[in-house]
């Protein structure tokens, strides 16, 4: 079947060898085979599950220990029961939801505006060089600021408002979608570039089909950390610009329950930040990142 | 057996007449030369060169012979310094590189759904013509496949029938093949005479392959490196393609043979 046996008279006289089922063949040849099985529930859940409920029992029990041992006074270090009858309470005068939700959707709503200003903001970025080269070190060095800072000056321009607690997520959160959606830019192979090009993708079109698709990774980064900070920053906003004009989110009830000395509602409230931010992390960005790292492995030649 | 010695400087060579008429490309004395750190590198050396429609043209050469530049150039990703190309048939010229070039993001019929969706092909149509692409490919199970479920040999295909979605009347391929085994590429070698031929298809295949090159192209043009000139071509001939293929070589040896003695 070499090239050397085929006759050659030259094209147009050649016939066309029809090679379909050589074809075929190959393809079920190299084709990468299926995937192994589903990993089975119940080891997901002895490998996965297991040791992370194992270590939070360990630490109550620890807690419970010290509590015995009454290494401090009741009234600093209540026993996890009492937290757990702080949360209860909370949930029996319907205030636990509330609270919650005030946070969440200040997060959530803060956090969708600085995706909107990041994302703009990186492709500008990664679209004019002098932008970049004067903007790009002032937006790294405000990642590193810890958004807090922006707290008193905020309160200062704007008072004791909704508009301070905005403010602060998105200084906090901004800088880090921009910069990943950059570092994600910068990560894009040029031959995707190029092949959009070829396809006629220009403009608009190639931001939207070739370069934040292609830059996925990167940017997914950035939302993630984004989160994180709105999260935190509107956590540091809440606790300092506390006022009974705003709703009251969980920085306010922490902060009212350091004013009572109220530890066991302080340890509950804490438990509730974490849980947010733990569960957005799990629901929302942990699949999101399987997807794209299952796309991303798929960029790899093999 | 038409044999043309081209050298720098030397007139275009004659056309024939029917490639006059409607050249699918028409190179008109192309020179691309990249100026870093204030010294010039001419890439290509007065390149003319002119594809009929429907004409199967391989352009062979050595490594730094600009082979790539040139189909950059044709493609519209860059221009050249001097000289001037042109490209009829209205819609911009369909690129097959070496990497197949498929966005891992999507899936096989994804992929060139998008490309038919920047052609301006109504929403509606897509998958279908999508499938009709797949099927001339041999790949219809492959519209849902994710791009590192198939093998090289396959990418490669759904590359080509994502160029085809472009609807372009020109193809150029920059060493599609060259990662490929040997089976694979002689199987990619028929699949795309075939569809060539159904497909009216004008073709610049460039390669450093020359068994490839005087397989595929009914012209094979010859470029010499550094600067790439177009040196020689071979235009079809009753020779066996065993004979071509060693006098090719040759030649392409001879042109490599001159940078070892400088």
């Amino acid at each position: 079947m070499a090239a050397g046996e085929t006759v050659a008279t030259r094209k147009g006289v050649r016939e066309v060898r029809d090679s379909a089922d050589v074809e075929a063949g190959l393809d079920a040849l190299d084709s990468a085979p299926v995937g192994p099985a589903r990993t089975p529930l119940r080891q997901i859940l002895r490998e996965r599950v297991l040791p992370p409920v194992a270590a939070v029992v360990l630490v109550l029990l620890a807690w419970q220990a010290a509590y015995e041992a009454e290494l401090k006074p009741d009234y600093l270090l209540p026993s996890p029961a009492d937290v757990w009858r702080a949360l209860s309470d909370q949930w029996y005068e319907g205030t636990l939801f509330s609270t919650v939700w005030t946070s969440m959707q200040r997060g959530a709503l803060g956090f969708a505006a600085a995706v909107v200003i990041g994302t703009g903001l990186g492709l500008l970025l990664g679209a004019v060089r002098s932008l970049r080269v004067g903007i790009g070190p002032v937006l790294s060095g405000l990642q590193s600021l810890p958004s807090v800072a922006w707290v008193p000056a905020a309160v200062v321009w704007f008072g004791l408002t909704d508009a301070t607690i905005y403010a602060v997520i998105l200084l906090g959160a901004v800088p880090s979608i921009a910069n990943g959606l950059l570092a994600g830019v910068d990560q894009v192979p040029p031959l995707y570039l190029r092949a959009g090009r070829v396809l006629g993708a220009t403009g608009p079109a190639r931001v939207r089909h070739v370069l934040l698709p292609a830059a996925l990774p990167g940017y997914l980064a950035g939302l993630k950390q984004g989160w994180a900070f709105s999260w935190r920053s509107l956590m540091a906003a809440e606790l300092i610009a506390s006022s009974p004009e705003l709703g009251l989110g969980l920085g306010q009830l922490l902060e009212n329950a350091r004013s009572y000395q109220d530890m066991a509602l302080v340890l509950a409230t804490i438990g509730e930040i974490l849980v947010v931010g733990i569960a957005v992390d799990l629901l929302l960005f942990a699949p999101l990142e399987r997807r794209v790292l299952r796309a991303g492995l798929a960029g790899v030649r093999g | 057996m038409s044999e043309t010695v081209l050298r720098a400087g030397a007139p275009v060579r004659p056309v024939a007449l029917a490639e006059v008429e409607q050249p699918a490309v028409r190179l008109t004395h192309v020179s691309k030369w990249f100026d870093t750190a204030g010294r010039r590198q001419t890439v290509l050396d007065d390149i003319s060169l002119t594809v009929g429609r429907g004409e199967f043209v391989c352009v062979l050469g050595a490594s730094g012979c600009g082979k790539s530049t040139l189909l950059n150039l044709v493609a519209g990703l860059d221009r050249p310094s001097t000289g001037a190309i042109e490209v009829t048939g209205g819609r911009r010229p369909a690129l097959m590189f070496q990497d197949h070039a498929l966005f891992p993001w999507l899936t096989a019929g994804r992929n060139i759904e998008l490309a038919l969706r920047l052609r301006g092909v109504p929403r509606r149509e897509r998958p279908e013509e999508a499938r009709r692409l797949l099927e001339l490919v041999r790949l219809k199970d492959a519209y849902g496949k994710r791009i590192h479920e198939l093998s090289g040999g396959m990418r490669q295909r759904v590359a080509l029938a994502r160029a085809l979605a472009q609807e372009g009347d020109v193809l150029l391929m920059d060493e599609p093949f060259a990662a490929l085994d040997a089976i694979t590429r002689d199987v990619l070698h028929e699949e795309l005479t075939r569809i060539w031929s159904e497909n009216k298809l004008s073709v610049v295949f460039v390669t450093h392959n020359v068994r490839e090159a005087v397989r595929l192209g009914e012209r094979v043009v010859l470029l010499s490196s550094r600067p790439g000139r177009i040196a020689r071509e071979w235009t079809d001939s009753d020779l066996p393609e065993a004979a071509l293929t060693a006098r090719v070589t040759d030649a392409l040896r001879e042109e490599i043979r001159r940078h070892g003695r400088r």
